[in-house]
């Protein structure tokens, strides 16, 4: 049970704290545009790695499937997203969601970040994550859904 | 919504919604290979959306623990070039197995620093780590080792997943890797001897409970 040591030895690291949640109501589910953001670190072939708590992002469109893992940390799972993205990227289960209208659709682009950041986490809170909330916005996302890893 | 992952951390942060999802970490939906059970994260985080106030977490019902404890029961490649290293001779006799994953997933997390025709270069290079040659000198300048031994490890592990037939569970095939393979017993010298060095970084050789 490695997850359980590793928890453990995470579980009082230092994260950013806020004193108050922004917190809004979406439009019923059936209307809203989805978008998976996740902080696995994801990447394409040719792409620059992703370096020591590198807080940039990348962009992935809609049919995009051809997407390795490419976070540098030993300390997890690779073996799940090698035989179904989707266990982190849940872009064809969206999908699915979309063509049985249970959401109203699936967003033009996805996102990935790196997880392991430092803990003020300025870069992504002051430049990076506006940035990537902007594509998100412009591309008429209602909802996202962070998966972690 | 957030698929939180270390509860710990989704406490302090307090995200608006958050369901925590206590499965092995790597796998936030939970089982690879089944979509109906990745639905039903999906189902219970998108219901997060009906609370009215926040922040909200809730946790989902069902635990997965990793496998860690119970490596892959997985057949290793016989000696077929006494020339070779082990270690090399293993990944060559692996070749077939990782191009079946290969064709089977559509995919490959190898390719960070090397291909699948790279493979034995890096071991080459790992094997003077291990040896207790300096990183440079091995091939491996400016921390690039840390993306090799992903490469090696994702190898090992698809093939690993060709040779079982099914998906492994989480964690089984890195510890096949590491208990049973002698690419495994390389990478483990080669972390020993870099933590040995003091270099800074040994400790993402390996996962830490290796």
């Amino acid at each position: 049970m490695a997850d359980k040591a590793i928890r453990k030895w995470v579980a009082d690291r230092p994260v950013p704290e806020f004193d108050s949640t922004p917190f809004v109501e979406a439009p019923p589910l059936s209307e809203c545009t989805v978008a998976i953001v996740t902080t696995a670190g994801l990447r394409r072939d040719g792409d620059t790695g992703w370096g020591k708590q590198d807080a940039s992002f990348r962009v992935f469109e809609r049919a995009e499937r051809d997407i390795k893992l490419g976070h540098p940390s030993p300390n997890f799972d690779r073996s799940g997203y090698a035989a179904d993205m989707n266990v982190v990227y849940p872009i064809d289960r969206l999908e699915e969601m979309a063509a049985e209208g249970i959401i109203g659709g699936v967003a033009p682009q996805h996102l990935t970040f790196m997880g392991a950041q430092d803990e003020t986490m300025n870069t992504m809170r002051m430049d990076t994550g506006p940035a990537a909330a902007k594509i998100l916005k412009d591309g008429g996302v209602n909802v996202v859904i962070l998966t972690p890893v | 919504m957030v698929i939180s992952v270390l509860r710990n951390h989704t406490e302090r942060i307090r995200p608006p919604r958050a369901l925590h999802c206590e499965f092995p970490l790597g796998r936030p939906l939970g089982v690879p290979g089944e979509p109906a059970f990745q639905r039903r994260v999906l189902d219970a985080a998108f219901g997060l959306l009906k609370s009215k106030e926040g922040p909200v977490l809730e946790d989902f019902p069902e635990v997965i623990e990793d496998s860690a404890d119970e490596p892959l029961s997985c057949a290793i490649p016989p000696r077929t070039d006494e020339s070779l290293a082990p270690a090399i001779d293993e990944a060559r006799g692996l070749r077939k197995a990782y191009n079946r994953a290969l064709e089977r997933n559509g995919r490959t997390n190898v390719g960070r620093l090397a291909d699948a025709d790279g493979i034995e270069g890096l071991l080459e290079s790992l094997i003077k780590v291990a040896n207790g040659e300096d990183l440079k000198e091995a091939g491996f300048p400016s921390g690039t080792i840390i993306e090799a031994t992903k490469d090696l490890m994702s190898y090992y592990e698809e093939a690993a997943s060709a040779l079982v037939d099914h998906i492994p569970a989480a964690r089984a095939a890195e510890s096949w890797f590491f208990k049973e393979t002698a690419a495994g017993a390389v990478l483990l010298e080669a972390k020993a001897k870099l933590k040995e060095a003091e270099w800074p970084a040994w400790m993402f050789i390996t996962s830490m409970n290796q």
